[in-house]
Formats: structure tokens, sequence, C-alpha cells
């Protein structure tokens, strides 16, 4: 069985295609789903790509986790369904109250892109599974509103319960609580994060490694995590 | 046509770094009275007709589930203006 994963568009998304061909390139068949509309087409899991949904328009996800198709992202997580948010897709399921905190302007006030170092906290959810504990992967970061915050009980409890999935390493871009660059929900089966894995999936295109130029393909594994979680499933 | 505004600061705890941008250029400016900015927005719902209770009151709640987030923003402010 060939895992069949959405990418929701909504308008602004910019790395949408970006998603799709990672999921592709991961081994799965990426399915296009549209924000306006309330069917998932019987996806197995789900991806908000980044970009600046609505225009970023009041805040950073704000409207887009209010849009239709986000009804049944949110009734599909709650029964387990793997959803990935990347960059403005992470923004989206805070709004949407899927994963707890927030994100505000980055403190330097500036956009930032950069090849960024994250240490793996939490190997054990739907899209980390690839991954182990410790490990250090480089993927691209690009962002205006990055940093993460949440009231200090709520930051000692996802601290507490191992929710803190990936944390910044040598420099913290954007002024995030803890170093967190991403999280995730007690389940494990919702993520959200601030760099991009699914532009670090082909030889080629992503970050640079000692080895060669833009050989850096450490996003692959969030997408064959989810494959294999999927199949695993199945199985 | 009477208007209901909604004010929305971020919480007062937290870093706000646009205000702090601003601050920042007022002292290069020379403007030292001013020790620190906050900004926050100010929306504005138009209504038809006149502002009930019901109205009002879900002013507050849009004002609370979507004009802001109450994990980063505060809203400081609900009223009308006609």
């Amino acid at each position: 069985m060939t895992a069949r994963i959405g990418v929701i568009t909504f308008p602004g998304s910019l790395d949408d295609r970006d998603a799709q061909r990672a999921v592709r390139v991961a081994g799965a068949e990426p399915v296009a789903l549209w924000h306006g509309s309330h069917d998932l087409e019987g996806v197995d899991a789900v991806i908000l790509p980044g970009g600046f949904s609505y225009g970023d328009y009041l805040r950073a996800g704000a409207i887009a986790a209010h849009a239709p198709i986000m009804a049944e992202v949110a009734a599909a997580s709650a029964k387990g369904m793997p959803v990935l948010g990347i960059c403005n897709g992470f923004q989206m399921l805070v709004e949407a109250h899927l994963l707890p905190g927030g994100l505000i302007r980055n403190a330097h006030q500036q956009f930032i892109r950069r090849d960024q170092k994250l240490r793996v906290e939490n190997a054990s959810t739907a899209w980390t599974n690839a991954f182990t504990v410790g490990e250090e992967i480089v993927i691209p970061l690009k962002n205006a509103d990055g940093g993460y915050i949440a009231d200090d009980e709520t930051l000692r409890r996802i601290e507490g319960e191992g929710l803190v999935a990936f944390r910044y390493l040598g420099v913290n871009p954007n002024g995030s609580l803890n170093d967190i660059a991403g999280i995730t929900n007690e389940h494990g089966n919702v993520l959200g994060l601030m760099p991009h894995p699914e532009h670090a999936v082909e030889p080629g295109f992503g970050p640079a490694t000692p080895a060669a130029m833009r050989s850096g393909i450490d996003g692959l594994r969030f997408f064959q995590s989810a494959v294999s979680a999927l199949v695993g499933q199945a199985a | 046509m009477p208007t209901i505004v909604v004010d929305v600061m971020p919480k007062a705890e937290l870093l706000d770094p646009q205000g702090k941008a601003v601050t920042g250029s007022l002292a290069r400016l020379g403007h030292g009275a001013f020790q620190n900015v906050r900004i926050g927005k100010r929306i504005e719902l138009t209504v038809e007709g006149e502002v009930t209770d019901e109205v009002l009151a879900e002013a507050k709640t849009i004002a609370d589930e979507i004009l802001s987030n109450g994990v980063i923003e505060d809203v400081v402010n609900i009223g009308v203006v006609e």
C-alpha cells in the first residue's frame, strides 16, 4: 500500500509544491488539497506547508487556522492522523490550538534565512521516528515570525512531557524560548516546526555539508518517518 | 454607522520586537523622553443598525477567539464609536 499524504494549499502558500515533491521522494503519493474544501480525500496524513497564508494578515497563520478544511484536520488529528506543520503551517497549528504556545515576530525584527543546525529531542513521533535522540541535523530555516513562546506553566509541561521535538543548535535564530524549533502534541502525531525539511530532500538542492555543496538531505527522514508510521499502522 | 473598536496589544510580559525597534530609533533620533514603545493593533468592526448587547457579546467572542491570540496578546479594550 502506498501511503497518501495530503498537502493543503492556502492562498499565499509558497512551499506546497516542495512539500508534495518531498512526499513523492520519500515514496508516498502526494495529494493536493484545497483550504476552502471540507474534504481530506481519504488521505493518511496531512502537511500544512510554509508560506504566508492569507497574507499573514491579523497574525501569521491566524486566518488559515479557521479555514474550512482545518475543521477536518482537527477532527482527523484527534483520531491520530499524522499532521505536520512547517513554518506557516506551525503557526496555523498553534493558532488552531492543535499545539501549545504561540509564535511571535523574530526577536531581531528581521526575516532570516539560513541553513540551521538542530538537535533531535524526540524521535518517537510520526514525523521523527527515523531520527535518533541527540542527533544533529541541518535543514534550511526562513521566517519572520519564528519566535516560540509559551507561558511558564505550559513551558514546564511541554519540557516535562518531552514534547519539545527539535532545538536550535549553535544559533538561536529568532529568540525562541528554550531554543525550541519544533514541538509535538501528547500523542506524537502532530508536529510543528519552523525550519523547512521539504527543502532538504534531494542532493543538489539542500544545505551544504562538509562532503559537498547542497548535498544535505536531512529533511527526507521527516517524510520517511511518516511513511513508515503509516505502513506500520496498516500492517 | 456604529463601529465597534477592538484594541489588541502584545502581552505586557512578552518581548514586543516591533516596539523595541521603534524605541531604539526614537533614542537615536534624540527623542530620549520616550523610554518604551509597545505596538498593538486597532480593529474596527462596522455594524449595520444599532449595537445591541447581543452584537457586542458576539464582538467580544470574536475578539477573544479570532482577532487576538490569548497566548501572545491581550484584548485591552472593546468600545463603540458612532
